[in-house]
């Protein structure tokens, strides 16, 4: 793995037009292999529609201190995309007008951008019932200035989810960078210190699976309790759930899938897994997903492949939640990914 | 070899065994998914079991199967190759067990 993004190389897959042209060819090309659009089409409705919106994920912005081998975001160092305090505030002024439950910081590492505790800070007083950030630990230990973080999560009554793909060093180490693992455990066991992921304190501490290769994860409840056992005979760490999450063949994992030489394989897997039952629960239905630069998408996924919202309203400065409560959602084969099985979200398993 | 006796792509097939006897192929596999059912062992624990008997059984099939299963639970290499072993030195084993009894055999023909 190196330690720089696919943009900055210069990868044709760092662009979402040849990601897309990717997914769209390959074993679909035959047609022997149903599309996402003919799975949908086949259930009986040929659109998916979104329900009421319930979650605001924002991407602050694609820096993190980590480069991962499967991130969906080319997300690292050398990445500075990053979105604007007149954005930020956009933002917050439409926290107060959605009125929606649940508000969702992602990134990259969204502790790196420079305004977060500004913006946590006053999101906090707009009062959203569950004010998420998904920090992936290492950015907890990178720096002094990040040490206290915790300390003002818990006093922002945050929900922290955080990426743990596996209770083992080699195989965290292996997708996520060398020494990802200790660092990961030492920022859990500061979290844990403030009351995160300890019962009865209120302040929930969640950790996110994800498959270190070209298969599936399995059983989201069986592997939270291998989880817990590990972690806590090991480290004496406690969290409260965890999520599994597929991996879409997005950016860095399709990458990895392509010259590995698994993507026809993974891709069968993925629509021979589909599960019709997931569709009704998937993440896009009841989220939209806002770029660093203010555009609106179905998901964070979409995001990345820059298949933008499907109706004349496309950005955060012309918001008109009605006009976009009427838009089909966008699709593509990455689609696959959070219906195969159990189905796959930001919050894990959906069936 | 071009056109090899196994097809990966078979696995995926094996339901079809049905076709042509749906009611002990109904049997059959309604018997398998209870077999791997947790109980008295967690489905993880038979997963390991049937990967150690697939390779006992030589089956390509049934390696491909719970090599992925395996690493769906979260079963690590260490693990996975521990019960390759434990089939080894079963299979191992019984060869050599049978040593007794031709040393006995030659030690009742001998002077």
């Amino acid at each position: 793995m190196g330690n720089k993004s696919l943009k900055t190389l210069n990868n044709p897959l760092s662009s979402a037009e040849f990601q897309l042209n990717v997914l769209s060819n390959g074993v679909f090309a035959t047609g022997e292999t149903p599309t996402f659009q003919d799975r949908i089409t086949e259930t009986g409705k040929p659109f998916l529609h979104p329900k009421s919106l319930e979650i605001l994920q924002i991407n602050l912005g694609y820096m993190c201190n980590q480069v991962c081998a499967h991130c969906h975001v080319d997300a690292g160092p050398d990445r500075k995309e990053m979105m604007t305090r007149i954005t930020l505030k956009k933002c917050l002024d439409l926290i107060e007008t959605t009125l929606v439950k649940t508000l969702d910081l992602t990134g990259g590492a969204p502790e790196m951008h420079p305004d977060f505790r500004w913006f946590v800070s006053e999101a906090f007083k707009l009062g959203v019932e569950d004010f998420i950030v998904r920090s992936n630990l290492t950015i907890l230990r990178a720096n002094k200035k990040y040490y206290d973080l915790p300390e003002f999560f818990k006093a922002h009554n945050i929900h922290v989810i955080s990426s743990l793909p596996f209770y083992k060093k080699e195989k965290t180490d292996r997708q996520r960078g060398s020494g990802v693992f200790v660092k990961s455990i030492e920022a859990l066991q500061e979290l844990n210190a403030v009351g995160y992921g300890k019962p009865k304190t209120g302040l929930l501490l969640d950790l996110v699976y994800n498959p270190s290769g070209a298969f599936l994860p399995g059983n989201q409840k069986a592997l939270e309790n291998d989880y817990k056992k590990a972690l806590n005979d090991e480290f004496d760490i406690d969290f409260n759930q965890l999520f599994t999450i597929t991996n879409l063949p997005i950016s860095r994992f399709l990458e990895y899938l392509i010259a590995s030489e698994n993507y026809d394989d993974y891709m069968k897997s993925l629509v021979e897994a589909f599960n019709p039952a997931a569709l009704e629960n998937v993440m896009c239905r009841n989220t939209l997903s806002i770029r660093w630069d203010g555009y609106l998408y179905d998901c964070d996924f979409n995001q990345m492949l820059d298949l933008k919202v499907e109706n004349p309203i496309q950005h955060l400065d012309d918001f008109d939640l009605d006009s976009l409560q009427k838009r089909n959602i966008r699709i593509s084969q990455h689609c696959y990914g959070c219906t195969a099985g159990s189905g796959s979200s930001c919050q894990g398993a959906v069936v | 070899m071009n056109n090899p006796y196994y097809q990966s792509q078979d696995l995926k097939k094996f339901k079809n065994i049905s076709d042509w006897s749906p009611e002990l192929g109904k049997n059959f596999f309604n018997y398998y998914n209870s077999v791997f059912k947790e109980g008295a062992l967690s489905a993880r624990e038979k997963s390991l079991i049937a990967l150690a008997v697939s390779h006992t059984v030589q089956c390509p099939y049934c390696i491909d199967a719970y090599t992925q299963d395996g690493l769906q639970r979260g079963i690590d290499k260490e693990e996975m190759m521990e019960a390759v072993h434990v089939a080894a030195a079963i299979r191992g084993g019984a060869s050599l067990v049978h040593g007794v009894q031709m040393m006995e055999i030659y030690n009742k023909r001998s002077m």
